[in-house]
């Protein structure tokens, strides 16, 4: 995009109570999932009760941050004029290591489309989108 | 098997608008055209009508004061998503809460907003943003604040704006698992063109070829422009009447003999069977409504605001095995209109243009009346359609 052109302001996340801990968790640069205290299951994306075992009892915890590939869409055409200079991007579903099916929903950097293959091994970064937001996004694991 | 409230219903009528893209016709005028086509059809009056539901742009009591008919009360069915108001119609017959239902859908270019429904607590849809450029409005709130429900904030804000971008995740996920290619995505896209052509209300009716199609814009890999659906202005409306009306019915009688739907759980990517969506459990209750199969199903008019939609479709409905709704398209033959099963024969969202799931409606009742014209699949007896995706899905089986 033009240099002169001011970039438009990223679509900004509005924590609320269920989920104010996992932003909290990303300006400290850790990734957290809500994990319930009485069954041990994950559950992503946060609720009040949880589904395996109707506990109450749920908080939100720091994960590893590793992950493998699920599927992923290399966007091209930009929906939000904030994506317009910074497409194309890799969208992904990633598999959490800690439980099956714990899919989150992010995006792969650093990696060349010829490599994206379903079971990367990936690792959380936090990258800083703008002035305003850092997202916790995926890059190929490095050991 | 006890019979489900639904075969009470009939569709004794059914309309659509002129339809294009950018018209400059209005809403109210759209659905004025394919709600009094609709109602003429059913042999009724508008007075006749005691019941009017939508989900879309022009509301009830429009259609009440420059249309007719009563609104009276129908409540949507919670798990139908964009069928919820035909669903519901088929119930408030089968309950005696109404004689003949209007039914509609109205859409403009950029997909049509959609009301809450007044009777029941489904969601809106998700819907895609079209451009950048319109992307100010809809999912946000002020200030560029995320503003959308459920699990959709979150998706947007990693930049996953539209349903391209969910969806082309599925179908990647599709293609790791079982080797799906894009031109068996290719296949579905031409199939529908070509019978697109066969359709002079469809607005894309040139031919296109698999070159065409690979040609195309990508969108989101591995979509990409011609396996998204056309944006057009139109409107489609039927008239649901108890099925004692049949006998008086000027045209024949499309009767209902199943309905199925999904709020699925895990919404878009929390299903412990992704790349499967509501779909499958949309169409588990739709067959365990009746004693057809889908080896009695003569033609399919299923959802494709995405080619892989479809392709969930085919599985979902058991027309073919999980991971094999590639094979089952490829070359095009067993989907063409002289195939085993018709698929989409009026040219689909892909060419004929997105009605959000009711032109797949009309189209089943053309066919079932034997008034397709020259698509026209000969015998058919009984249809299935679908529409939806991802955590909402809704699907419908219709005899002559
Ligand atoms: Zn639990």
């Amino acid at each position: 995009m033009s240099s002169t052109e001011p970039s438009a302001k990223p679509p900004m996340p509005v924590p609320d109570e269920l989920t104010q801990f996992f932003w909290d968790g990303v300006a400290r640069h850790e990734l957290c999932i809500q994990r319930c205290q009485t069954c041990g299951h994950y559950i992503h994306y946060p609720k009040t009760i949880c589904r395996f075992c109707q506990s109450r009892d749920l908080a939100g915890e720091r994960v590893s941050g590793k992950a493998t590939l699920y599927s992923w869409t290399i966007a091209t055409q930009p929906f939000h004029p904030f994506w317009v200079d910074k497409i194309p991007y890799t969208l992904a579903t990633v598999e959490l290591v800690e439980q099956p099916r714990l899919m989150f929903m992010s995006q792969v950097i650093d990696c060349p489309e010829e490599e994206l293959e379903g079971g990367l091994p990936l690792e959380v970064a936090f990258v800083e989108m703008s002035s305003e937001l850092t997202l916790p996004l995926f890059r190929p694991a490095r050991g | 098997m006890p019979d489900a409230p639904e075969k009470q219903a009939i569709i004794s009528g059914i309309g659509i608008s002129r339809v294009g893209r950018k018209t400059d016709i209005s809403h109210l005028d759209l659905t004025t055209e394919s709600a009094t086509a609709a109602i003429a059809d059913a042999g009724l009056r508008p007075e006749d009508i005691d019941g009017i539901a939508t989900m879309g742009d022009t509301p009830p009591e429009e259609v009440e004061q420059h249309v007719g008919g009563r609104v009276g009360s129908v409540a949507m069915v919670g798990t139908g998503g964009l069928l919820a108001p035909v669903m519901g119609a088929f119930l408030a017959v089968a309950n005696g809460d109404a004689r003949h239902v209007l039914v509609y859908r109205t859409v403009k270019m950029m997909g049509g907003s959609i009301l809450p429904p007044s009777g029941g607590d489904a969601p809106a849809p998700p819907r895609p943003r079209p451009s950048a450029r319109r992307a100010g409005g809809g999912g946000e709130g002020a200030e560029g604040m995320v503003n959308v429900m459920g699990d959709m904030a979150p998706l947007l804000t990693y930049g996953a704006y539209s349903a391209a971008n969910w969806l082309a995740m599925h179908a990647q996920r599709h293609m790791y698992l079982y080797g799906t290619t894009k031109e068996q995505f290719g296949a579905l896209a031409v199939n529908s063109r070509r019978n697109a052509a066969f359709n002079e209300r469809a607005v894309y009716r040139e031919p296109m070829t698999m070159d065409d199609y690979l040609g195309a814009r990508p969108v989101s890999d591995p979509f990409g422009l011609l396996d998204c659906d056309v944006p057009i202005d139109g409107s489609i409306a039927i008239v649901v009447s108890s099925a004692q009306y049949g006998a008086d019915c000027p045209n024949p009688p499309v009767r209902v003999e199943s309905m199925g739907g999904s709020r699925g759980q895990g919404g878009w990517d929390q299903r412990p069977d992704y790349p499967k969506m509501a779909s499958i459990d949309a169409a588990a209750d739709l067959w365990s409504k009746t004693d057809l199969t889908p080896a009695d199903v003569d033609i399919a008019e299923l959802y494709d605001g995405f080619t892989f939609l479809t392709f969930a479709w085919l599985e979902a409905l058991g027309f073919c095995g999980t991971g094999e709704s590639g094979p089952f398209v490829e070359r095009g033959t067993r989907i063409a209109l002289g195939g085993d099963l018709p698929l989409n024969t009026y040219g689909g969202q892909l060419s004929a243009g997105r009605m959000h799931g009711y032109w797949v409606l009309h189209e089943a009742c053309l066919q079932l009346r034997g008034e397709a014209g020259e698509r026209q699949v000969e015998g058919a007896e009984v249809a299935a359609v679908s529409v939806g995706g991802g955590p909402i899905a809704g699907c419908l089986l219709l005899t002559r």
